[in-house]
């Protein structure tokens, strides 16, 4: 229990703030995924050929890739991107990417290809009825889709969403290979240096099962309020 | 672009998918045997019996497979009782230990697709097997687990794709397999862009073979 006293003699405040960082990643992820779903839900719905084929490459590709080769092509890569349309722009010095932003873009980039399959379901699940009520009704469009088409997906897509969650809080731990300080990171480095792994990453274990069981008592509780009748 | 690393870079890849492919072959053999298992310990009425395998996938589901890789390859070694017994032949070796952490992960996942696949199994089936006078244990081996694995096709055939891009993680324990590769060559070449088209059509191709093959088995086994 020494090792995870908390001050300058144990682990346990690094551990703590790692699991912070975790989290923290997570949710931005989770966000990210959320905006790419939003561009990428439409695409993958339209009926124009070309908009479909990018909307249905997106999610093909990211699922079927490791996320691991996502993250080492966004980590090695990433900045030379964001360099190059510095340039255009006439920057020309070295820009370093955060690996917090790099970190969450990547398993945001991964997590929104879930979320896009989610949506599209939830989507497609809706009885047409809903959507020829509303055009006979003269709904605009914004009405359309956020008091018609959103509130009905959102109970479909909850208890999926809730997958998709538990899928981006495990993933996170990939971006301790980019050097992000999460719980992965942190129990590589005091594995490190106290020469006791087994009792780190079973702590490490222990912290990634509190985090999957808090979340799913949260989420069934959203899912409860979501489940409601019409 | 730079075509000439992709092509040069292409055969080193190949030689790096035949580790990726002897990885997941193993441990989704291993994997079915340990989720076979444990699908009949949770279907067991002891309540012991139940309990534990309850855990066994609730705690390997709840954690990332990085971890459990880290536990086996890292962690066990310190068990000075592990060290001196035979199976530190085994454990020693990165391979070996990746095989272990992969199909106790693929197992815990597969024991609940094969669960929830023998729970809906149609009682009709079991009983007209009970009042034809066949014993419970034919009744098991020829009525429930045919119809139980193909009732679980669809959802073995994701597994077996996260699986595949599960290997992945193999490359954080030394082990050479495609994505181990494929880093190596970015970060001599710093070319990410070309070496993750080559890495990514490669796993891609793969996804495809499996997703299809699965396909056909599940229009061969409809009923």
């Amino acid at each position: 229990m020494d090792l995870l006293a908390f001050g300058n003699t144990g682990w346990g405040d690094e551990l703590f703030l790692a699991t912070l960082m975790t989290i923290a990643v997570s949710i931005t992820a989770m966000i990210i995924g959320f905006c790419f779903a939003l561009i990428f839900t439409p695409l993958k719905l339209s009926k124009n050929k070309f908009l479909n084929f990018i909307g249905n490459s997106y999610t093909t590709i990211i699922r079927g890739v490791p996320e691991l080769l996502v993250i080492y092509l966004l980590f090695f890569g990433g900045s030379g991107a964001v360099m190059y349309v510095a340039s255009i722009f006439g920057y020309n010095k070295y820009i370093e990417i955060n690996a917090f932003i790099t970190g969450s873009f990547a398993i945001g980039i991964i997590s929104g290809a879930y979320s896009t399959e989610v949506f599209r379901g939830a989507i497609q699940s809706i009885d047409k009825g809903q959507f020829e009520a509303s055009k006979v009704l003269g709904l605009k469009k914004p009405v359309h889709f956020f008091k018609v088409i959103m509130p009905q997906m959102l109970r479909l897509a909850v208890p999926n969403l809730s997958n998709v969650w538990q899928i981006t809080l495990k993933d996170t731990s990939l971006i301790s290979v980019t050097g992000l300080v999460e719980i992965m990171r942190q129990s590589y480095i005091a594995a490190g240096s106290t020469r006791d792994p087994l009792f780190f990453y079973s702590f490490a274990a222990v912290l990634y099962l509190l985090l999957t069981f808090l979340s799913m008592k949260l989420i069934n509780k959203l899912e409860i309020k979501y489940r409601r009748g019409y | 672009m730079d075509l000439e690393l992709m092509a040069s870079s292409f055969p080193k890849l190949l030689n790096a998918t035949l580790v990726t492919l002897k990885l997941l072959s193993l441990s989704l053999i291993f994997g079915l045997i340990f989720g076979l298992f444990f699908a009949i310990l949770r279907l067991n009425k002891n309540i012991f019996l139940n309990k534990f395998s309850y855990f066994y996938s609730y705690i390997f589901r709840g954690t990332p497979l990085l971890v459990q890789i880290f536990i086996i390859y890292f962690g066990l070694g310190q068990i000075e009782f592990l060290r001196s017994s035979f199976l530190w032949i085994i454990l020693k070796e990165p391979y070996w230990c990746a095989i272990i952490a992969f199909s106790l992960n693929t197992g815990a996942y597969t024991s609940e697709i094969l669960r929830s696949a023998f729970e809906t199994i149609n009682k009709g089936f079991i009983e007209a097997g009970d009042s034809l006078g066949i014993s419970k244990k034919i009744i098991f081996y020829k009525i429930q687990i045919p119809i139980a694995i193909r009732q679980s096709l669809p959802a073995y055939g994701n597994e077996i794709i996260l699986m595949l891009k599960g290997t992945s993680l193999a490359s954080t324990v030394t082990l050479m397999d495609l994505t181990g590769v494929a880093k190596y060559i970015i970060s001599t070449t710093f070319k990410p862009i070309e070496v993750f088209i080559v890495a990514g059509g490669i796993y891609l191709f793969m996804t495809f073979i499996i997703h299809n093959f699965i396909r056909y088995l599940e229009k061969k086994y409809s009923y």
